[in-house]
C-alpha cells in the first residue's frame, strides 16, 4: 500500500509549464495596452510642487497640458521662463488664446493641466490664465505631486 | 535511407520551449517603459471672461477673506501678517461664522476667499496657500458629512453619486475661491 502511494507522488513532481507562455503573453498584452509612450519632449523644466488637496483626472483624453518653467539649455543650464504647449515653445503668450481655442472646439470638455515649475513666478502663470479665460477653457488643474508626510 | 526520411519529418515542428523566454523579454521591456501615473493636481474653474460693458457683481467687503502672497512668499490675511499654516483655521472661521463676528462672513453661502499674488510671487508659495484653502473646505465638508451621519465627505459623495441626488453639502458650503489680478505696477 505504502509503496503504491510513493510511486504516484513521484510521477507528479514537475510543474506543468505548457501554459506558461500563455500566462506571460496575457501579462504582456496587458502592459502593451496600458503603456503610453511619451510623445512630447518637454523643453522646459517642470519640477512640480507638492500639495494635499489633490483631485485625480481620470479621463486622460480630456486633458491638454501646458508646461511653464525655465527653458532647458545645452549643458544642464537653464534659461528664462518659457511656455510650452504640446511639442513647441510658445514665443508670444498672446498665441495661447488661439491654440487653446482650437483645442476647445475639438474637445468641449477640455481640462487644461498646468505643469508649472516651483520656481516660476506667478506673473507668467497669471498671463497664461488670462489667455485661457479669453479662449474659454475654464477648467484648469494645477498639476502637483502628493505631499510626502514628514 | 529510411533513417534520413524519419529525421526530416521530426524537424517539421517549431520548437516552442523558447517561446516563454521571448515573451518574458517583451514583458520586461513593457514593464520598464510603462508608467501608470494618474494625473493629480488642484482643480480650479476660472471665471468666465467679463464683457467690457458689464459691471462685476457687487460683493460685500465682509464676505471676502483677502489673502495676499507677496514676492517673498509671505502671507497677509485681511491685512494682518500670518503664516501659511494658520490659513486653514482662518478660512474655517470665516466661512462658518454665520454672521456672529462682524469681521467674518455673513453666511457660508456668501463667503468668498480671494487669493492675490504679486507678479514676482514664486509659484510654490501660491500653490501652498491655495492648497491650505482647499484643505479648509475639505475639512468643513467632512464635518458636514459627519453631521449627516456619514464617516466623511468621500462616503457622502459616493452615496449621492449612486442615488443621483443633489449635493446638499456643496449647496450649503460652496468653495468660492477667486484668484485676483495683481495690482498694475
Amino acid at each position: 500500500m505504502a509503496g503504491h502511494f510513493q510511486k504516484k507522488m513521484k510521477t507528479k513532481e514537475d510543474i506543468p509549464t505548457a501554459s506558461l507562455p500563455d500566462i506571460i503573453f496575457m501579462l504582456l498584452i496587458f502592459f502593451m495596452v496600458s503603456t503610453v509612450l511619451r510623445e512630447t519632449t518637454v523643453q522646459v523644466r517642470t519640477q512640480l510642487p507638492s500639495a494635499e488637496a489633490l483631485t485625480k483626472i481620470d479621463q486622460k483624453r480630456l486633458v491638454s497640458y501646458i508646461y511653464i518653467g525655465p527653458r532647458k539649455l545645452d549643458g544642464n543650464r537653464i534659461g528664462e521662463t518659457g511656455v510650452q504647449i504640446d511639442d513647441a515653445l510658445v514665443e508670444d503668450v498672446g498665441n495661447v488664446r488661439t491654440i487653446m481655442y482650437r483645442k476647445l472646439v475639438e474637445q468641449p470638455k477640455l481640462i487644461v493641466s498646468l505643469k508649472v515649475d516651483t520656481t516660476s513666478e506667478m506673473g507668467m502663470v497669471l498671463d497664461v490664465q488670462q489667455e485661457l479665460r479669453e479662449a474659454g477653457t475654464l477648467r484648469i488643474n494645477y498639476s502637483s505631486k502628493r505631499e510626502i508626510p514628514s | 535511407m529510411a533513417l534520413l526520411k524519419k529525421k526530416g519529418r521530426r524537424e517539421a515542428e517549431i520548437p516552442t520551449s523558447s517561446m516563454a523566454d521571448i515573451a518574458f523579454l517583451l514583458l520586461i521591456f513593457f514593464l520598464v517603459t510603462t508608467t501608470i501615473d494618474v494625473d493629480t493636481g488642484i482643480g480650479m474653474v476660472l471665471p468666465p471672461k467679463l464683457e467690457d460693458d458689464v459691471e462685476p457683481p457687487p460683493i460685500k467687503e465682509r464676505n471676502v477673506l483677502k489673502i495676499l502672497v507677496n514676492e517673498q512668499g509671505m502671507v497677509l490675511v485681511e491685512d494682518q501678517p500670518s503664516a501659511v499654516q494658520l490659513i486653514r483655521q482662518e478660512v474655517v472661521t470665516h466661512v462658518m461664522n454665520e454672521g456672529a463676528d462682524p469681521r467674518y462672513a455673513e453666511a457660508a453661502t456668501k463667503a468668498l476667499v480671494s487669493i492675490k499674488t504679486a507678479r514676482e510671487t514664486p509659484y510654490d508659495a501660491y500653490v501652498s496657500v491655495l492648497d491650505e484653502v482647499w484643505m479648509a473646505y475639505y475639512e468643513m465638508w467632512d464635518n458636514e458629512a459627519r453631521k449627516l451621519g456619514y464617516p466623511d465627505y468621500k462616503a457622502y459623495l459616493a452615496v449621492i453619486d449612486a442615488n443621483d441626488s443633489e449635493n446638499e453639502i456643496k449647496d450649503r458650503i460652496k468653495a468660492a475661491i477667486s484668484i485676483a489680478e495683481p495690482d498694475a505696477a
